[in-house]
């Protein structure tokens, strides 16, 4: 019989003798699992909205007072042109400015033209290279007259950066704990099959059966049960996901002007990281299972 | 074939085997005797490296056990044949499905396996038992398919751990017949065993072993007056 054929029947026959225990095993890691992609799914966004505000992260906009004309405007512009670190100065009408927040909130983007007047005000939105640069034009408009604030978002990516990297800290620590118990319960479960074929492995040893020919088997039925576990997390995270998605990614999420990661786009990803935690969890149950078992 | 030099092993402050030489030859049929306890399993389990010598040189055909690592026991183990007193078949497979196992291991194809299995059985006398399960068989029966499995990949050596133990004498002394059948074909064997008159009849070597000392080695007799005792001493241990 092809190795391959026989470890894999010899996997399928030892889960149905030992139900319960594979049971629990699934259990153990579906519930650790859902745990990590929650996490994931939080970060994969926070994330994103990072991404967006760092789109901005560049560029220090200047807001004008409404009583600024466009000459007072391009003497600014000029001035601010001039400060070493500046890329590019664009004048923004406040009727662009509304265009662009209209396509950021997509299709609540009605909402906003419920508004009378336009209550954005007109800018100029200054590229910068560097931070430094940033701090320049940011000093000198405070002092020109006709300019009424600038709002620049080094402060708001430093936080969120502070909160995506503690997130995936945390995230790191919990799942080795999690990981850490998965293995233990798989490698129990799979130890009791050991035990019940204990006497056909001694007899496989006597014969000459090398320790992968014996631990095949078992390594299969490890991955067996990583794989399965796997695949129904993701498939209920997936779920769960999505639902959240469709009741509140289009309303809430358009008021902080970031959308929600597309369930399906997640999915992929999701898919490829259970399965190979999964996967590593099962073989590693099996192999620590057989560790003694094997000595000699 | 075995050469033990100067072999030692320790269970803590206990001897298992002291100052051990022994050379066997190839093709030899050589019993190993002694009381409970002298030394004989400890000798065994040396020779297939269940456990590792404190000191001396153990060779088996071209291995030196002492130097083998535990990645290459199995190929050490597959020059070896073994059987045991309580046969140690499995209980779920039939009488052909044992014996192709030892051959599965070592991922024989199912052609090699459809045409060797049925040679080893008429060898052994159970062809017409081959879809018999273990429990179905006498203890005779069973015996042979046990020696059937530990010969089919021809080893160079058979160690046959007490195989007539539980058997009655006229049992016992068909296996004795078929054993020596198999060391006429050249195979070394080498057996474990308390039991006097198939000693004393067989004239074959006798290495006798007391309190992990080899105290004699010659051909002949079993050496010792009364077995029964050690006999039932064995069967408690089980």
């Amino acid at each position: 019989m092809n190795s391959f054929t026989y470890n894999i029947k010899q996997a399928f026959q030892q889960i149905g003798r030992n139900k319960g225990m594979s049971f629990a095993s699934v259990f153990a890691i579906i519930a650790m699992m859902m745990i990590l992609g929650l996490f994931f799914v939080v970060s994969v966004n926070v994330n994103l909205f990072t991404e967006m505000v760092k789109q901005d992260y560049d560029s220090v906009e200047v807001y004008l007072q409404d009583s600024t004309d466009t000459a007072q405007a391009q003497t600014i512009m000029n001035k601010l042109e001039t400060v070493k670190g500046v890329d590019k100065v664009t004048y923004r009408t406040k009727d662009e400015a509304l265009n662009i927040m209209k396509e950021r909130w997509g299709d609540s983007g009605y909402l906003l033209d419920s508004l009378g007047d336009n209550p954005l005000p007109n800018s100029i939105l200054v590229k910068v290279s560097s931070v430094k640069g940033a701090d320049r034009v940011n000093t000198l408009a405070a002092k020109l007259d006709g300019v009424e604030s600038t709002k620049y978002y080094k402060e708001t990516v430093d936080k969120l950066t502070k909160v995506t990297n503690f997130m995936q800290a945390a995230a790191i620590v919990i799942m080795i704990f999690l990981i850490v118990v998965s293995v233990v319960v798989v490698s129990n479960t799979i130890k009791l099959t050991v035990f019940a074929r204990a006497r056909e492995i001694s007899i496989m040893k006597y014969v000459g059966a090398t320790n992968w020919f014996v631990r095949g088997p078992f390594l299969v039925e490890g991955i067996l049960i990583g794989i399965f576990s796997s695949l129904v997390s993701a498939g209920i995270t997936y779920l769960i996901y999505s639902r959240i998605v469709a009741t509140i990614g289009t309303k809430v999420m358009t008021i902080l002007s970031s959308p929600l990661v597309p369930a399906g786009y997640l999915s992929l990803n999701l898919i490829i990281i259970f399965l190979a935690m999964g996967i590593s969890i099962g073989a590693c149950g099996s192999v620590i299972s057989m560790r003694k078992f094997l000595d000699k | 074939m075995i050469t033990f030099t100067d072999v030692t092993k320790m269970y803590g402050d206990n001897v298992g085997l002291e100052n051990a030489s022994v050379d066997i030859d190839k093709g030899d049929f050589v019993f190993l005797v002694g009381p409970s306890g002298a030394g004989k399993s400890t000798f065994i389990k040396l020779i297939l490296k269940e456990i590792d010598a404190d000191s001396g040189s153990i060779r088996i055909g071209d291995y030196e056990v002492t130097q083998l690592s535990n990645r290459e026991v199995p190929q050490l183990r597959r020059k070896i044949g073994i059987v045991f007193q309580d046969f140690r078949l499995l209980p779920k497979k039939t009488v052909y499905e044992n014996v192709a196992f030892a051959m599965e291991i070592l991922h024989r194809s199912k052609r090699q396996i459809r045409k060797r299995v049925p040679q080893i059985l008429s060898l052994v006398g159970i062809s017409d038992k081959a879809d018999r399960y273990p429990q179905e068989l006498s203890a005779g029966e069973q015996q042979r398919v046990a020696i059937a499995r530990a010969i089919i990949n021809n080893p160079k050596v058979l160690i046959a751990d007490e195989p007539t133990g539980n058997l009655d004498p006229d049992t016992a002394s068909g296996i004795m017949e078929l054993l020596d059948q198999i060391n006429m074909t050249g195979t070394t064997i080498l057996m474990v065993t308390h039991a006097k008159d198939i000693v004393d009849r067989m004239h074959k070597r006798v290495v006798a072993i007391e309190s992990g000392h080899i105290v004699r080695d010659e051909f002949g007799q079993y050496g010792y007056e009364e077995a029964g005792d050690q006999r039932e001493e064995v069967f408690d241990d089980e």
